[in-house]
């Protein structure tokens, strides 16, 4: 098993021709591979088109595929390369994702926290940028509550900087690994109906898996109370519907949106029990799905809230198997990434 | 101070007609200049090819001292205006100490005399500390020797409709003019760009047009209630456009500026998250670009003035919403102007005269600014160079701060020379004697 990448596979532009998991040419003359272009920093899930993309989905699988078995959970890919965890924001599931990751990978990790940090002590981003630079960091893993911040970063450093969520703007790896967990459970997603419902305004989660999502095919349905859909929503390649019984009607998936408490006293909606009557995930709602329709949450969950725990722990629940696909993702994410510095990763000498 | 013999420039960018400077004023114009008696021994300055207008006069300016000396002082931000073709720029108040007493207004404008590169007129703050609580002592500033006659909290909205209203009343005794932040605070909670798609696909918390317009329309109506004058500061929104132009219809008794980021500069320049297109109010769409210069060419937005707002680097490069809002201005503000009023066919440089030196002086209540170019009259005059394109560069910039969104832009039109009452304050396009 490989998931080599030869260097003489890389074209002069950086780009590299599509792995075998995506569709090859039949036959010669047919229509050429699909060229994957793998962005120098992930910032946004729309940093990949869906042949880019689907290469990301497919190293996952076969990274999975290569660490099925194994005693030793281990692949010595990036042995040697330093990948920071630079946390402004509290996140410990995603920081211990991007940390499991990077380790199974043989990669060094350092984690840099906010709190108890020279960055509390009011260390600008760019003076922090500038500290990682000189300490070498080969990728940035950054969290930070305010949007566009990775981005800022990406311009700073030379390393490359995956956005590990950024204030209410993206959250591109969440995106992949809700992909790959729908991928596992639907097969491919062009044309499945997906629906996406809660806080779409403020969530980081929803637009990066309406751009992934839609790149892949996917139709996306987006449910919310008027007051939490953005002014502009109407752009977006998604449908929109204040009516969560209709969309669920034979959709194929549906994720579920955390909804922060504090957005009822900002006066978004003016109860809990009003929302989880109008918005919340309960089984008989679950029940309006396609029989092989499935539950994704991102998590951390208000159970009760925008789930109950009769979905959220029963049966067509994917909850669990996301947190696992999580690491699996990052992997291929920060495989991709170093890649081109780093030693062709293979299931042989392991 | 000698005579001054301008030879060969075209006042409005008509009629060629030589200008004879004596005493601070232009005493003769055209042939006669040449013919006067005191041209004699004049200086002469060839302005062959050259646009003459009266100086410019900013209504809308940050000049940061006292308080932030780091991003801008009076005498930097004086450089700047001046070769900018500026004559005259109202310093807004929102400085530390706040400009809200006769005290600090009379300390700005004795340092822009001081400074002497342009005519420095505060603006004072309507509320105590702007705090938007209770009026501070207006009248004292109006009666001081900085003769204060436009109020603003700029920075910050009048938001208090009860307030607002006195405010409106009270500077009537003065021939005072409220210059209003228009910004429902409300509806504004955090914002950080336009309210739109852009604001949707970059998660960045919106600022909508209809804060700024409700703001406009109900100070319109407060305005025509108690009979007094409103100006409205750096209008940027088709709604606003339209609200302003009914109350113009029904004869409120109302003004309003736009700066030149809103002539040209789209809400699509947040991308990339830069904090130098940070502004407030924030950058808009194509569709308010068009009302906003279609409304200046027609009248219903009566001038043009910089929101000049220099940063220093702390404080813009950082995360975006940590980011202060604001944009250097006064050395772009005439190119850009150029750039996207004047190339176009949307104002001639009779009309740029007018937006940008004799209305914004009239509602200043300056009787020595923004007049003709006429004998008798004051001999502030700006000097342009039509043909001339530049590129913006922040390091050759003369205000402290470098935050001009502008950076790398080739502009059209060059101020060639500026002159403050017969003094050349900037000749062959840098400051005069330096």
């Amino acid at each position: 098993m490989t998931v080599a990448i030869h260097p003489n596979e890389r074209a002069a532009d950086g780009s590299v021709p599509a792995g075998p998991d995506v569709a090859r040419p039949g036959s010669p003359g047919s229509v050429p591979a699909p060229v994957v272009r793998m962005p120098r920093h992930l910032l946004s899930a729309a940093d990949l088109d869906r042949p880019t993309a689907e290469h990301v989905l497919g190293t996952a699988l076969r990274i999975e595929q290569a660490m099925a078995g194994r005693e030793v959970r281990k692949l010595p890919t990036l042995r040697g390369r330093t990948v920071v965890n630079l946390f402004f924001e509290d996140s410990t599931r995603t920081r211990i994702s991007f940390e499991v990751a990077a380790k199974r990978l043989s990669a060094d990790v350092i984690n840099f926290s906010a709190k108890g940090s020279s960055v509390s002590k009011g260390e600008s981003l760019k003076d922090t940028a500038w500290t990682l630079q000189a300490m070498g960091a080969d990728a940035v893993v950054c969290r930070h509550s305010s949007s566009g911040a990775p981005q800022q970063l990406s311009a700073w450093v030379d390393g490359h900087v995956i956005n590990a969520g950024d204030g209410t703007h993206e959250h591109p790896t969440q995106a992949l690994l809700d992909a790959y967990t729908l991928r596992r459970h639907l097969g491919g997603l062009d044309g499945r109906r997906i629906v996406v419902v809660g806080d779409i305004l403020h969530s980081r989660v929803a637009r990066s898996n309406v751009l992934l999502l839609s790149t892949l095919g996917a139709q996306v349905t987006l449910v919310a109370p008027p007051t939490l859909l953005p002014v502009g929503v109407g752009s977006w390649p998604a449908q929109v519907s204040y009516d969560l019984d209709r969309s669920l009607v034979g959709a194929d998936a549906v994720m579920m949106l955390r909804v922060q408490r504090e957005r009822m006293s900002g006066g978004f909606f003016p109860t809990e029990r009003e929302y989880s009557r109008s918005y919340g995930l309960d089984v008989r709602r679950r029940d309006l799905l396609a029989p092989h329709g499935i539950v994704l949450h991102p998590g951390p969950m208000n159970r009760g809230m925008e789930i109950t725990p009769q979905v959220a722990d029963g049966e067509r629940s994917v909850i669990v198997e996301q947190v696992a696909n999580g690491v699996t993702v990052r992997m291929a994410v920060l495989y991709l990434l170093l890649s081109g510095e780093a030693d062709e990763i293979s299931g042989r000498g392991v | 101070m000698p005579a001054v013999l301008i030879r060969g420039g075209a006042p409005y960018g008509e009629d060629r007609a030589d200008l004879l400077l004596v005493g601070g004023l232009i005493v003769a114009l055209g042939p006669a200049a040449s013919a006067d008696a005191r041209a004699a021994d004049a200086e002469i300055v060839d302005a062959d090819g050259l646009v003459v207008l009266p100086g410019l006069v900013d209504l809308h300016t940050h000049l940061r001292e006292p308080g932030r000396e780091d991003a801008e002082t009076v005498a930097s931000g004086s450089a700047a205006a001046a070769l900018g073709g500026y004559t005259a720029v109202f310093a807004m108040p929102n400085t530390d100490p706040t400009a809200d007493t006769a005290g600090v207004v009379e300390q700005v404008y004795r340092l822009g005399r001081e400074v002497g590169l342009v005519d420095v007129h505060p603006i004072g703050a309507v509320t105590v500390g702007r705090k938007g609580e209770r009026l501070a002592e207006l009248a004292a500033m109006a009666t001081s020797a900085a003769r204060v006659r436009i109020f603003s909290d700029d920075g910050d909205c009048v938001s208090d409709p009860l307030l607002m209203r006195r405010a409106l009343e009270y500077v009537k005794a003065f021939d005072g003019i409220i210059a209003q932040h228009a910004q429902d605070p409300r509806l504004t909670q955090g914002a950080q760009m336009h309210e739109g798609i852009v604001s949707a696909r970059l998660g960045m918390t919106g600022w909508p047009a209809v804060a700024e317009e409700a703001i406009i329309a109900r100070d319109c109506l407060l305005t025509d209630h108690v009979r007094s004058r409103l100006h409205v500061c750096h209008l940027s929104t088709a709604g606003s456009v339209d609200v302003v132009a009914a109350a113009k219809k029904r004869g409120t008794t109302v003004t309003a500026e736009v700066t030149p980021h809103h002539l040209l500069l789209t809400d699509e320049r947040a991308v990339g998250y830069d904090p130098v297109f940070k502004v407030n109010p924030p950058l808009r769409t194509s569709r308010d670009i068009h009302a906003l210069r279609t409304a200046l060419a027609a009248g219903v937005i009566d001038i043009v003035a910089t929101d000049h707002a220099p940063h220093a680097s702390q404080d813009k490069e950082t995360e975006w919403d940590n980011a202060s809002p604001g944009m250097l201005g006064l050395q772009t503000a005439l190119s850009v102007v150029i750039l996207t009023m004047l190339l176009p066919g949307l104002l001639d440089w009779r009309g740029v005269a007018r937006v940008m030196s004799e209305a914004p002086a009239r509602i200043g209540a300056l009787s020595d600014q923004g007049r003709p170019l006429a004998v008798g009259e004051p001999a502030n005059l700006a000097m342009i160079d039509p043909e001339a394109r530049w590129t913006v560069s922040r390091a050759a910039l003369a205000s402290l701060s470098a935050n001009t969104p502008f950076e790398g832009m080739e502009l059209p039109g060059r101020v060639v020379a500026t002159y403050l009452r017969g003094r050349a304050t900037v000749a062959a396009t840098a400051l005069a004697g330096r």
